[in-house]
């Protein structure tokens, strides 16, 4: 068991804990601290949620013209 | 004579490694072909724009393919060459300046979307957050993305939508890392504040909010 961390630190750093940017031990601190605190671990799960729906919209079928576009551009190199 | 039978296998094997490389290379960039113009389409903003981006940004992946040592780091190498495309052609020729970073501003910097809508006393019995995001429909995501300055909406797209560390952004941008967590930091603040707007315009925040006027 780490030393515990207080809820305003977790939140300061949640964003970097979510993008896996945070040093193994902090890592591991607020890991047991969402573990058994539930303001902070439903905290986490919205920014988690939001973070899916934003991830989506990088995914938007492509239009057909540009496969098409994409072949004859390697055909003539 | 003998020269001659050593010269054609020696072809053979060089057209047929072409042609696996192409099969290769379209067997992955068709994988990737959906992300590619919607992140492409994130930067731009416009379809038009996003399809000259991506088939620029492959056109050079498939001149430098040789360079490729690991096909395993395709996906990172090629969404590299897609953002610098974006950054130094896009911009020419559209002739658009960066759009300089904004000024710090503490109380914006910290907004948060949860603290908007997080209602303590529902904690065991309702779930206004969550109602929340299921409310909002794909394209008051992409509004709210698309509204950002693009500054920021380089680094939110770069670290939220690809997965770039913040390492392999500053890398790409070739800005500091401080730089990187800064526009990160804002731009999500930038883009929770939109949302909180658009849900409040469409009547969508809070979980008893359907019968609610604009």
């Amino acid at each position: 068991m780490t030393e515990d961390i207080r809820c305003e630190e977790v939140i300061e750093r949640l964003l970097e804990f979510l993008d896996d940017e945070i040093d193994s031990v902090t890592e591991q601190r607020i890991s047991e601290h969402l573990a058994h605190c539930r303001a902070c671990f439903s905290r986490a799960e919205f920014e988690r949620r939001l973070r899916a729906r934003i991830a989506e919209s990088g995914d938007v079928q492509a239009p057909e013209s540009l496969r098409r576009r994409i072949r004859s551009l390697l055909d003539r190199y | 004579m003998i020269e001659g039978r050593a010269e054609a296998p020696r072809e053979r094997r060089a057209g047929a490694s072409d042609e696996v490389r192409r099969r290769f290379f379209e067997a992955d960039v068709e994988r990737l072909m959906d992300r590619l113009f919607g992140t492409a389409l994130r930067l731009t903003r416009n379809r038009a724009d996003a399809e000259d981006i991506v088939a620029e940004t492959l056109a050079q992946a498939w001149r430098r393919i040789g360079t490729m040592r690991d096909r395993q780091c395709f996906e990172k190498w090629v969404f590299r060459i897609l953002i610098n495309t974006f950054i130094s052609d896009y911009r020419h020729r559209r002739a658009q300046p960066a759009q300089d970073a904004l000024d710090s501003d503490d109380e914006l910097d910290r907004f948060s979307l949860y603290e908007q809508v997080h209602q303590p006393f529902l904690l065991w019995w309702g779930d206004p957050e969550r109602q929340l995001l299921d409310k909002f429909l794909r394209e008051d995501i992409d509004h709210a993305l698309d509204a950002l300055p693009e500054a920021y909406r380089v680094v939110v797209v770069m670290v939220e939508v690809l997965g770039f560390s913040y390492a392999e952004t500053a890398g790409t941008l070739q800005v500091p890392v401080g730089t990187v967590r800064s526009r990160l930091n804002r731009g999500r603040a930038l883009l929770q504040h939109a949302l909180w707007r658009q849900a409040r315009q469409l009547g969508i925040h809070g979980a008893h909010a359907r019968g609610e006027s604009r």
